[in-house]
């Protein structure tokens, strides 16, 4: 039998969660012996060039381009999980949320105390960039998830539990201190 | 004197006094039943619905109802798992809970219940309602993002003459809570300190100091919310 594929990617996240993947420390040998790895940051393979198994993903979704990978995600991949509270509650790029966006750009870019020189009161508004969404989602509330995994960052024992319970189809016990939300 | 009675919660056998809340008796006799809004010996408010449980087939709070002789109360059935996981959820939703950024993770008795219910995700979609905070008073942050209006810190917080500190303000989706800036100008920082530990979530945050326990030591990282209650009687 072949091994299971697993894709991972980061939204609107700070990596910390895909850290937290690598802080399975030497259990990446063995994960590599039970897993294989297609589009993920950790290959750095950019595109799907299979169908998967399981993707994880870390990060809400703050622009357009975050919900065109969500969907891709969705499409590729059987099994779907909100890896962190980002993905599972926008989690701190949400602290936007409930503020308008013009609001948020002027501050960012005209009128923070931290904006240095922008005299032409340049906005980005190139259309290389991704379009900046009213709000920040949850990833649940684009595409379906069908497991959720909290921490900021999730804990890698967490990770690693849930992961080879979900290959293995082993029964997954998850000790209290595992499961935190900060 | 007054009279003990007997009843009986998820069949197990326990004695209270007649009067008592079900709540109290039911921690007196080693049975916890998860609350946010109650304190003990204090009027009860009945606000959070957290105690809820079925009292001869009715759903009570059981904060507000007291024990008496013969009652069957359901405590930890599935029903009322999945009721109280709910709750959680709601109040999750409702507010801005963003944990990481919290100085009371660890010892937030919301979160403590959204890990004793095994809350993943909510199952409601999130309001995210912009909320003003104040922190015009001398010690107390007022992160109004957070407040599950328990009332806890309207009925506790008094000064000197018995005047609330903290009170409510508006009605229905405007109620905020508020803070009285010439009495929360006399607060002692003993008084702030007790604003901030009995408020169950991270809404009353005493100012200049913070994230004191390192994680790994905090109130919830190892011991489930009520395991003290559980523990107490075994």
């Amino acid at each position: 039998m072949s091994k299971p594929i697993i894709a991972t990617t980061s939204l609107a996240g700070c990596f910390g969660c895909h850290m937290a993947i690598l802080d399975i420390d030497a259990r990446i040998l063995q994960l590599i012996d039970l897993v294989e790895f297609n589009k993920s940051p950790i290959d750095d393979i950019k595109t799907f060039t299979k169908e998967c198994d399981i993707g994880i993903i870390e990060g809400g979704c703050c622009n357009s381009e975050n919900i065109h990978v969500l969907k891709e995600f969705r499409k590729h991949c059987k099994i779907l999980i909100s890896l962190g509270e980002c993905a599972i509650m926008g989690g701190l790029p949400a602290l936007r949320n409930g503020i308008d966006v013009k609001e948020c750009i002027e501050e960012a870019y005209l009128k923070g105390p931290t904006v240095g020189r922008n005299t032409e009161r340049i906005l980005p508004n190139d259309e290389e960039l991704p379009m900046i969404l009213d709000k920040v989602y949850p990833c649940h509330e684009i595409v379906k998830i069908d497991y959720y995994l909290p921490g900021c960052p999730p804990k890698a024992d967490l990770i690693w539990a849930a992961v080879v319970a979900l290959v293995t189809g082993d029964e997954l016990n998850i000790p209290y201190e595992l499961v935190k939300f900060d | 004197m007054s009279e003990t009675i007997k009843f009986t919660i998820d069949g197990k056998e326990c004695q209270g006094t007649k009067g008592q809340l079900l709540v109290d008796a039911a921690a007196d006799n080693g049975v916890y039943i998860p609350v946010l809004c109650h304190m003990r010996d204090l009027i009860p408010a009945g606000s959070c619905r957290m105690c809820t449980v079925k009292v001869n087939g009715r759903n009570m709070a059981a904060c507000t109802t007291p024990a008496e002789e013969g009652m069957a109360v359901e405590n930890n059935t599935p029903e009322f798992l999945d009721i109280r996981k709910a709750i959680v959820e709601m109040l999750f939703v409702e507010g801005n809970h963003f944990c990481p950024a919290c100085e009371k993770s660890g010892n937030c008795d919301l979160q403590a219940l959204g890990y004793k219910y095994q809350m993943m995700v909510p199952r409601f979609p999130y309001a995210f309602e912009r909320r003003e905070i104040d922190a015009t008073t001398p010690k107390i942050f007022l992160e109004r993002n957070r407040c599950i209006f328990c009332k806890r810190c309207v009925r506790v917080i008094k000064d000197e003459e018995g005047r609330s500190i903290f009170a409510f303000k508006g009605r229905g989706t405007t109620l905020e809570i508020n803070i009285d800036k010439k009495l929360a100008a006399t607060m002692t920082d003993e008084m702030a300190q007790q604003a901030m530990d009995i408020c169950p979530v991270g809404c009353i945050l005493k100012k200049e100091i913070g994230f004191v326990t390192p994680i790994g030591q905090r109130k919830y990282d190892t011991m489930p919310i009520g395991s003290d209650i559980e523990n107490n009687h075994q």
